[in-house]
Order: C-alpha cells, then sequence, then structure tokens
C-alpha cells in the first residue's frame, strides 16, 4: 500500500523497469468512467490525513487519499465548507469506494454552486506532487493570493491523473452561508426556464444555484434557485427574486426538505434512473436548451444545473447524436456511464480540434514524459 | 539597478533591416516602429528601473498578422516580447535589445456583450475598465479592479493574472475568465475554453492565465461579467496595535464573513495619506482598517453591525460606518492616494508585492522595521488584508549614491520574509523580470525545471519573453534529461542571468 511520496517514488521506478502504465487511483467511485484497462494501479487511498488547517486563513492542506467526507465534517465544524460544492459521484455512477479529495479534484468534479464560486480549478492553490520522471516537485503555495510560477495548481483540477500523482493539496476553504432557502418556479418549459434563470443569475439577488428539470408524468417542470447568506440578505434577495419572476409565473420559497431534495437528486442523479448510459455535457447557459431539445429526440432524460450551462443526460445508444448536440452548441459531452463495451468503442471525452489535442499532448509529455501515466483509459 | 539580461545576439542584430523589412511585409503602415527616437517610450513598463529600448516595435491589427509575425519570428529564431499597455509592476513587459516588441494596443474593440451568458468578448487591447464601461448601463460589471484598472489591459491582466482590492470575495483575472484565442510562437492559433464552465481536456486556460507573455500571445478574451451590487458602504476602523487590527481581520472571516474589500494601512501610510487627502483618517493609530461590504442594502447593514461588534471586541480605538457614497468614497480616497502620497515622502519609492500567512502579519511588520533600520531607508505600507497581500512601500532617493541598491536590496529581504514565514514572493503583480532572482527562495531546482517543461510544451525554442519569470535559461532538450540531485545545479554550463 502507497502510504508515502517514497512508495510512490518506489512504484514509478518498479513500472518503468517493468515496462508497465501505471493507473492513478483514490478508492474508486469514479472507477466506472473510461475504457478498462489493463495497468497496474498506483491507489493513493492509504495517502491520507490533514496536514494542516487554519481556518481564518481560509486553507487546508490534505493528502490526496483524504475521504471528502471526512474533509466536509472537519469543515462544517469550523462552519467552513469547500465552496465548490464537490460531491460524491459514487451512487450516479454505480461504483463502489467513497470519494477522496485527489480523486475530487482530479476528476474537476464541483457541485451546483459551481455555476457562483467557481469550480475545483478555483479553490486549488498549491499541490505537491510526483512526475512520470519520478520526481517530486510543488507548484502554488499555500495562501490565498499567489502569483508566482504558472499556475499548475488549475491544471492539477480535471487532469484525471494523467500528469502526476498528487501528494499533498492545498484548497481553498469558504465560510458557510448562515442560512439558504430555495425559491422553486412551476411549469416553464425548458427555453423560458433557461429565460428565467438568466435573469436571476444576471439579477442583484446574488444567486448561488440554479437548476432546472423538466416535467415528468404528473410533476411539472421545476426551476430552481438556491440563494445563501446571512438571513436579512436571504430575505431580501428571495423578495426581490420574488418580483423579478412574477413574469415567468412567480416564485415561491420551497419548504427545506423540498430544497433538500431537489439539490441533492442532482448529487445522485436518481430521477435519470441507472440503466442507460450517462452524459455530462457543458455549454453556453442560453445553448442549454438546444441541445435538451436534441436530446429529446434521442428520447434521453435529462437535469439541468448551472443555470442552463450544465446537462445531466441518460439515453440508450445514441451517443454520436448526444456529441453532435453538444457539439452544435459549441460545448462537449462526457461520456461518464455505460456497459465495457461501449466505454471501449466511445471515448469517454468529448473530442478536442487536432491542434489543441497535440498541444494537450505536450503538456502531458511535460510532466509524464514516457506515458507512464497514459493507460488508454480515455 | 543590478538586473543581467540575456546577452544580445549579434547574429540578429545585425539582421536588424531585414527583420524590420519582413514585419513591414505583414503589418503596412504605422505599424512597424524602428527609429530610435520613436522607440523610447517603449524601453520600460510600470517598472521604470529598467530600461532597455526594443529592436523594433510591431502593432499588428488582426491575429492572422501576430500568427505571421510570430510564425516569421520562429522560423527565424528571433525573441518576441508581448506587451498591452505596459503598466506592469514587476517587468513583464521589458524590451529586449535583440527583440521584437509585439504591442497589442490596437486589438482595442469590444466584439460582443452577451447578457444572457454574463459574458464579454474583447480584444486584448482593452482596458480593464473599459469592460465595465462597455457593460455598465446595463446594470454589470468586470469585477477584478487592478489599480491601474483606467490604463491596464485585458491581455496584461490574462498575462498576470491580475488581482485587485475586491479579489478575496469575486477572484482574481483566472476566476472571471472563461476563454481566449491563443497563438503560439510556431503561429499556429487555438482556441482555448470558452462560453462554458468547464473544459473538454486538459485546462490550458489556467496556465495560460497568468503565464506572463511566456506561453503565447493571447488576441481575444471572453470574460465574466456580474450584475452590479444594488449598493456598497465601508468601515473605517482605528486601531492602537497591528495585532488588534490583525485579529480583527481573523475574526471576521472566522464570523463566516467575506468583505468585498479589506485593506489595512500602518502609521506611516496613514500619516502620509491623510497629509495628502485630508479625509479625516484618525492619526493617533498605529493600523487602520477599511473594510467594505456590497450587496443588499439590507446584507450590508447587517455586516457593518456585526464586523463593528468584532471591531470594538478587539480594542478598536475609532470606528465609522459610511453613512452615504460620498463619506464611502472618502474614505477610500486616502487609500487610494497612498502611493502618490507616499511618493511626496521621499523623492522615489519601490513598490513591492508579497503573501504571508495573515496570522504572521505582526511579526512581519515588526521584521520589517528592523530591516528598514538596517538597509537605512523608509517603509510604509499598504495591505490586502483579507488575503494577506503585502504592499510594502520602499522610500528612497535615486539621486543619492548607493540607495537604489539598498532599496532593490531591502525589497529582496522582504520577500525573503515572506517566503520564510510560509508566504510567496508574488500575490498580484508577477515576477517578471523583478523578483525572477529570488524564484529559488521559493522553489527548488526540480520545481522550477518543471515549470519550463511546460513552458517548452507551448515555446520549444525558448523565444516568446526569455529573460522573464525564470532565473536562468535552459534549452528544452536538455531540460528533458535533467535530473536534480540535492538540490545541485545541473549544467553549471549554461548562462545564469
Amino acid at each position: 500500500m502507497i502510504t508515502s511520496e517514497t512508495d510512490i517514488v518506489d512504484a514509478i521506478a518498479d513500472a518503468q523497469r517493468a515496462g508497465e502504465k501505471l493507473a492513478i487511483c483514490g478508492a474508486g467511485s469514479k472507477a466506472a468512467v473510461g475504457r478498462e484497462v489493463a495497468a497496474r494501479t498506483l491507489s493513493l487511498a492509504g495517502l491520507a490525513g490533514v496536514v494542516d488547517y487554519d481556518p481564518p486563513e481560509l486553507v487546508l492542506t490534505v493528502r490526496p487519499g483524504t475521504p471528502l467526507a471526512e474533509i466536509a465534517a472537519l469543515v462544517a465544524a469550523e462552519r467552513q465548507m469547500l465552496a465548490f460544492e464537490p460531491f460524491d459521484h459514487a451512487a450516479m455512477l454505480g461504483c463502489a469506494g467513497a470519494a477522496t479529495i485527489g480523486g475530487v479534484v482530479a476528476a474537476g468534479a464541483a457541485g451546483s454552486r459551481r455555476v457562483s464560486a467557481g469550480g475545483a480549478r478555483d479553490h486549488m492553490l498549491g499541490f505537491r506532487a510526483v512526475t512520470g520522471r519520478g520526481e517530486a516537485f510543488v507548484a502554488g503555495a499555500k495562501v490565498v493570493k499567489n502569483v508566482t510560477g504558472y499556475d499548475l495548481p488549475k491544471l492539477a483540477a480535471g487532469s484525471w491523473g494523467r500528469l502526476f500523482a498528487l501528494t499533498e493539496l492545498t484548497l481553498k476553504v469558504m465560510p458557510r452561508p448562515e442560512t439558504s432557502g430555495t425559491w422553486l418556479v412551476a411549469g416553464l418549459d425548458t427555453a423560458r426556464a433557461v429565460a428565467a434563470m438568466a435573469a436571476a443569475m444576471g439579477s442583484q439577488s446574488d444567486v448561488a444555484c440554479a437548476a432546472h428539470r423538466p416535467a415528468v408524468g404528473a410533476s411539472p417542470a421545476l426551476t430552481a434557485l438556491r440563494l445563501e447568506g446571512f438571513e436579512p440578505s436571504v430575505k431580501a434577495r428571495g423578495a426581490a427574486l420574488e418580483h423579478l419572476l412574477a413574469p415567468f409565473g412567480g416564485a415561491f420559497r420551497a419548504d427545506e426538505a423540498t430544497g433538500h431534495t431537489y439539490w441533492a437528486d442532482l448529487h445522485t442523479l436518481a430521477p435519470l434512473g441507472h440503466e442507460r448510459e450517462l452524459w455530462r455535457i457543458n455549454v453556453a447557459p442560453s445553448r442549454g436548451a438546444a441541445v435538451t431539445a436534441a436530446l429529446e429526440a434521442c428520447g434521453a432524460d435529462w437535469l439541468m444545473d448551472w443555470a442552463g450551462g450544465l446537462i445531466w443526460a441518460a439515453v440508450h445508444r445514441h451517443g454520436a447524436e448526444v456529441r453532435a448536440a453538444a457539439a452544435a452548441a459549441q460545448g462537449h459531452a462526457t461520456l461518464l456511464r455505460a456497459d465495457a463495451a461501449t466505454r471501449a468503442a466511445v471515448p469517454a471525452f468529448h473530442p478536442t480540434a487536432p491542434a489543441l489535442a497535440r498541444l494537450e499532448e505536450r503538456v502531458r509529455r511535460a510532466f509524464d514524459p514516457d506515458g507512464l501515466f497514459e493507460t488508454g483509459r480515455f | 539597478m543590478s538586473l543581467v539580461m540575456p546577452e544580445p545576439d549579434a547574429a540578429t542584430l545585425a539582421r536588424r533591416e531585414e527583420i524590420v523589412a519582413a514585419l513591414r511585409a505583414i503589418v503596412p503602415g504605422e505599424g512597424v516602429i524602428a527609429d530610435a527616437e520613436s522607440l523610447r517610450p517603449y524601453e520600460s513598463d510600470g517598472l521604470t528601473a529598467y530600461r532597455q529600448p526594443p529592436m523594433v516595435v510591431v502593432l499588428p491589427q488582426t491575429t492572422a498578422q501576430v500568427s505571421a509575425i510570430l510564425a516569421w519570428c520562429h522560423a527565424n529564431e528571433v525573441k518576441v516580447v508581448p506587451r498591452g499597455s505596459g503598466t506592469s509592476l514587476s517587468g513583464g513587459a521589458l524590451p529586449l535589445a535583440d527583440g521584437v516588441l509585439l504591442g497589442l494596443s490596437r486589438f482595442n474593440r469590444v466584439l460582443e456583450i452577451d447578457y444572457a451568458d454574463r459574458v464579454a468578448v474583447v480584444q486584448p487591447g482593452v482596458t480593464n475598465l473599459a469592460v465595465t464601461r462597455a457593460v455598465e448601463d446595463a446594470g454589470f460589471y468586470y469585477a477584478p479592479d487592478p489599480s491601474s484598472q483606467i490604463a491596464c489591459s485585458i491581455g496584461g491582466n490574462v498575462a498576470e493574472n491580475s488581482g485587485g482590492v475586491h479579489c478575496l470575495k469575486y477572484g482574481l483575472t483566472t476566476n472571471n475568465v472563461l476563454g481566449c484565442e491563443i497563438v503560439l510562437m510556431d503561429g499556429e492559433v487555438l482556441r482555448i475554453g470558452g462560453r462554458q464552465l468547464d473544459p473538454a481536456g486538459l485546462d490550458l486556460l489556467g496556465v495560460v492565465v497568468g503565464s506572463e507573455g511566456l506561453l503565447g500571445v493571447v488576441t481575444e478574451v471572453t470574460v465574466r461579467i456580474l450584475p452590479k451590487p444594488e449598493t456598497a458602504r465601508a468601515l473605517l476602523i482605528g486601531f492602537s496595535s497591528v495585532d488588534g487590527a490583525g485579529q480583527c481581520v481573523a475574526d471576521t472571516i472566522a464570523a463566516g464573513i467575506i468583505p468585498a474589500g479589506m485593506e489595512m494601512m500602518d502609521k506611516p501610510a496613514i500619516h502620509a495619506a491623510e497629509a495628502f487627502v485630508k479625509v479625516g483618517y484618525p492619526l493617533d493609530v498605529e493600523a487602520l482598517l477599511i473594510v467594505e461590504f456590497d450587496g443588499p442594502s439590507a446584507e450590508c447593514d447587517h455586516l457593518i453591525g456585526a464586523v463593528e461588534n468584532i471591531a470594538r471586541r478587539n480594542g478598536a480605538v475609532s470606528v465609522r460606518a459610511s453613512r452615504d457614497e460620498e463619506e464611502r468614497i472618502a474614505f477610500w480616497a486616502g487609500r487610494k492616494a497612498a502611493f502618490p502620497a507616499v511618493s511626496r515622502l521621499a523623492p522615489d519609492y519601490y513598490c513591492m508585492d508579497g503573501t504571508i500567512p495573515r496570522r504572521r502579519l505582526p511579526e512581519v511588520l515588526q521584521r520589517m522595521s528592523a530591516l528598514a533600520a538596517h538597509h537605512e531607508l523608509g517603509v510604509a505600507n499598504v495591505f490586502h488584508a483579507g488575503d494577506g497581500n503585502l504592499h510594502p512601500l520602499i522610500l528612497y532617493d535615486a539621486n543619492l549614491p548607493g540607495q537604489i541598491e539598498r532599496a532593490e536590496e531591502f525589497g529582496n529581504d522582504i520577500l525573503r520574509l515572506c517566503v520564510e514565514v510560509g508566504g510567496v514572493l508574488t500575490g498580484e503583480h508577477g515576477v517578471g523580470v523583478e523578483k525572477r532572482d529570488l524564484m529559488p527562495v521559493m522553489f527548488t531546482e526540480t520545481d522550477l525545471k518543471q515549470q519550463l517543461l511546460l513552458k517548452c510544451a507551448f515555446d520549444p525554442k525558448s523565444l516568446l519573453n526569455p529573460g522573464k519569470v525564470f532565473p536562468q535559461l535552459h534549452r528544452c532538450a536538455e531540460l528533458g534529461r535533467m535530473h536534480v540531485h540535492h538540490g545541485q545545479v545541473p549544467h553549471p554550463e549554461l548562462p545564469r542571468f
């Protein structure tokens, strides 16, 4: 088991000698993403623990294998949070294993608050890692404001273990809102819902999250807006929001349980079921409705987050149509869950323009010259 | 000063006429500047201690021209230094004697404003403030607000990852940019990011922002715009000790409050500012805090009350809350005039930019006083207190022999101190040439090698803005094979500067 940086250096040297690839992973909560590959596993799950946490400095340094749940509890006790709202993807992906902080950052995972507070990239301040050469190095720093050298922490977020093995991460933490409330608008079609969310996001109500789910059977479509902060502020902003959304049929404040369930559904994706392939589509918010229309033509079910900019879709086959719909909206589609045969045939990541793909390849080789971490998963 | 730049290449200097002719073939008319007199305005940026006229200036207007210029320079092994408005405080746009200075000032159009997606697409030469001007009628603004915002360009902001007084709440440039068009040194034009929040692959935008013009030339930027907050209010709080002010900041954040801005000034800065603008700053205090809130009035009023209580618990000797916009602006007037105010205390000043963990502030200020005594120079401090970003202003007189060198050495000592207490060399001004030789204080050879290898992925011939950020030139092919053992410097034969 890997429990130290030296263990990683040794594992890399071993793999190099044996001519084998290394698949970097955490606890496996996102193992279902990408092709099944034959490679040695380099699990960082055993490299766990909090290195330093100083709440008033807004800085947390942890080892990559630390469970996300443990970190969430630690910062919650200080009335703080990881503002990008990372969550465990195990439920939606049907995986065992509880998400680790290293895995969350490597996957660039973020929840509904991404639209207002930024993603994992925006909260990664620094890290320590071992490259494919077996060399340990640091980048970034342990303070919230720093422009010394290239901002490699941004590159670490969403790198899916293809650049280096993280051994320590420094994250920015933020105060947890004193209170939050969810306002709902019922019965909007998708285009109107996107317009309502745009109006809300462009208003002074300082909306934290904006999501939409279409009508299913007897349940009407529901557009949700979350306000967070100090009670007097949430109250004032809620009143302004109700006024703003009157032309859309009116918004009402949901009770706490309803609000909680609405946002939790966007973490589990329970409304989409587990039978079909799961896609994650990123577009400019105003193009979201065009994408969902194309998805519906393929028989897909979907949920919308990030004011229209993020679409989760469950659909059987039709992968080409999903990618075409995303591309037509100048966005991209990631295949997150599918059977092994589909994953073998359809790459998880949306193909990028050739010139950009060549640059990405050169960047990966800068950290991993021999492609030790290129297992063929993506 | 003691800055050493890469030795100009004699063969390139000898080809000057040919290079100018090649640039004229790409950018006709007044877009190529080659006579000595007209080159002079380009010889330095905001860090005026260093001056070097470029070999030639080229001011393209289209991405195709930028691509053609870079491709030609790449094929002919000619160095290129990109420049926005030339307001860098770290010498990021300092020209090279044997280099082409590529100015983006004619890329000055706002291309598109999209209120539905809350983005603006602008050319890099558009000034920071012009973005806000373009969207303010619709109730929006562009959040990052570096103090040079009236002049600095968005392209320069992207290169430097510029901040401002509001970045604890609203982030730096990197948190407010969604995409860009970039031309690589070989002339290849790429689109990175877009209007969606996540990239399809690696977050290359994340490393382009803050790359100080070493990775590519940005020719278009998509920025996020935000709805302008309903109102803003500020507190002006005086403390009889720096410790009290520091604890007030820590307690505010611990109470879950992230103010829009939180600025601290030390006694010399307070006195200089008050003498200059006379806005009623208390003069019998050791530290002054300006704490600003923005948002709905209900929120601002609530937080003003909460922070007033925190301030009094920490021994505040004077607390004033702005009653109207005029008073809020008056609170800021002294802070905003701090630099010109300090410039009345001494003929010259040198503005530093380190970040420290906030809890170390009292100790750092104490040791800074000791350093000031040691170097026999004055220092005044303004401080982005929320995020620990210090701006010590070192007072000196360039006309007195040895003072400029002492100011530089004092500055270096301050930055070493910042790193020693767990902070960094630069919070928002960039490394440029100014802190280049201090990089080994913060990073090992292996750390720096890894950054250089990233540079090589974008610019394998190291032709774009060489001599900046990194204290040592390397050939990319050698870097790949270099292995550092126990901090020993490999390849001692390579030039250090």
